[in-house]
């Protein structure tokens, strides 16, 4: 039987080294040094764009709130993904409840790397998968933007996920997959400078391949089919093909595009719905070059088929 | 007597084939309200000159498809299967549909009763009505592709 004592005995040393590098891989990365040296001191007006860019209110003011009340960050809505139930947190300036104790240096993990000031993995619900495309200055501006905002008292109720989600530290194999700085579409040089502004509001922090791009089984977007649509990842439905490659805007020329960011109607003016109500609200706030910027960014992708399978109607 | 028993029943089937189909009737109405939405929107991006009367005229024609949307009728129990971007919403919340379509007859009422005397006041017109599109459309319609 010394044998089977052998097996058992490299079983345990090889089970316990994978645990070992599973542990050590799915380490919370904190930030380099070198990139919270670029951060420096942010100005709010600055950051009042990027706040609209990012669209931080669609998730994080109460649900249905209108007016003012978009800016008291105190978290809430509810996000229904086939992981489990996504609660985003009370980011207001709230001492206790909220993020107004945190350094820049905590925001900037916390936008680039998806790391909490106590160290633990944020889940990507939150898009810092995107926002790790973001400029570090961009990131103080923010920082210096949301300290303007008001404190809201009260925690958001928690995630509702289930196994294995419900595991945070598995967040971090995760990371190893899918968080990246790079831009998803590599663009030759001599591009436009309108279409690299674009690249990097879609990209980064408007955050759109969140929910444009179809994800894998592991939930990671599938960067070949980037912006072809998806089923939506939240409540039912599609989310529409922004490739020249479907049907939804290849028709559509950077002005319409524009426009329809603006005010919400189609060059056929039907209006804007479902989730893109919020985005469109938030991009109707940034400035033309910014909306002009995005559409010709999007004329200027690789073209793909519709992400999500053909419609059928319901019977 | 008997010919007019005929046109009578064929008429009456026409009419309740016209009523039978709410889906295609919804629809209409909604593509006509686009049609007009885009009238005003031309004149405001400044593709067309600004002419009180001929904006005023839109303005009420809109106002008169608004007061054909009766919820009851074009939204019946059932209408949600089919070819149809409605959502299941509409009928899990029925008031809240009716008052997002009421916000928008009021709307436009109000834009006949205080005709815009320029673009920028058309402007703010068509923003308030533009809101209500996309209000209810965020809650009540779903895309499928």
């Amino acid at each position: 039987m010394a044998w089977l004592k052998k097996l058992v005995g490299a079983v345990i040393v090889l089970g316990g080294a994978g645990a070992v590098a599973g542990w050590a891989l799915s380490t919370p990365v904190r930030l380099d040094a070198a990139v919270v040296a670029q951060l420096g001191p942010g100005d709010a007006a600055r950051g009042k764009r990027i706040f609209y860019a990012g669209g931080c209110t669609s998730c994080h003011a109460k649900p249905g709130s209108k007016g003012d009340a978009r800016l008291e960050l105190g978290g809430g809505l509810e996000l229904k993904t086939p992981f489990g139930t996504f609660v985003p947190p009370n980011i207001s300036q709230d001492q206790k409840d909220g993020i107004g104790a945190w350094s820049e240096d905590d925001f900037a993990n916390a936008m680039l790397k998806g790391v909490s000031p106590s160290g633990e993995h944020f889940y990507p619900a939150f898009p810092y998968a995107s926002y790790a495309r973001m400029k570090p200055a961009d990131i103080a501006d923010l920082y210096a933007y949301m300290k303007t905002l008001p404190a809201v008292a009260g925690k958001a109720p928690g995630h509702k996920l289930s196994f294995p989600f419900n595991i945070r530290r598995g967040i971090g194999l995760w990371k190893l997959l899918f968080l990246s700085p790079n831009p998803v579409i590599a663009l030759p040089d001599g591009t436009p400078d309108k279409v690299l502004a674009g690249r990097y509001l879609v990209e980064g922090p408007g955050h759109c391949g969140e929910c444009h791009t179809p994800r894998d089984f592991a939930g990671g977007v599938k960067k070949a089919e980037w912006l072809a649509g998806a089923v939506a990842a939240e409540g039912s439905g599609v989310v529409p093909n922004i490739t020249p490659g479907g049907n939804s805007i290849k028709s559509w020329s950077e002005s319409d595009i524009a426009n329809y960011l603006e005010t919400g109607f189609t060059p056929d003016f039907d209006s804007v719905g479902g989730a893109m109500v919020d985005v469109q609200r938030n991009m109707a706030l940034l400035t033309a070059d910014d909306r002009a910027a995005i559409a010709a960014y999007l004329k200027a992708l690789p073209a793909h088929p519709n992400g999500y399978p053909a419609r059928k109607p319901s019977k | 007597m008997r010919k007019l028993v005929l046109a009578i029943s064929l008429l009456a089937l026409a009419g309740s084939a016209a009523l039978a189909d709410p889906i295609q009737d919804r629809q209409a109405l909604m593509k006509e309200r686009g049609k007009l939405a885009g009238q005003l929107s031309k004149v405001v991006k400044g593709e067309e000159d600004f002419d009180a009367s001929a904006v005023l005229t839109t303005l009420k024609a809109l106002q008169a498809n608004a007061e054909k949307f009766d919820a009851d009728r074009l939204f019946p129990a059932g209408s949600d299967k089919g070819d149809t971007t409605a959502a299941p919403k509409i009928w899990e919340d029925m008031a809240g549909f009716k008052a997002a379509a009421d916000k928008f007859l009021a709307n436009t009422r109000e834009a006949v009763a205080s005709p815009p005397g320029d673009v920028d006041g058309l402007k703010a017109q068509l923003n308030t009505i533009g809101g209500d599109c996309g209000a209810c459309h965020q809650s009540y319609r779903i895309k499928k592709g």
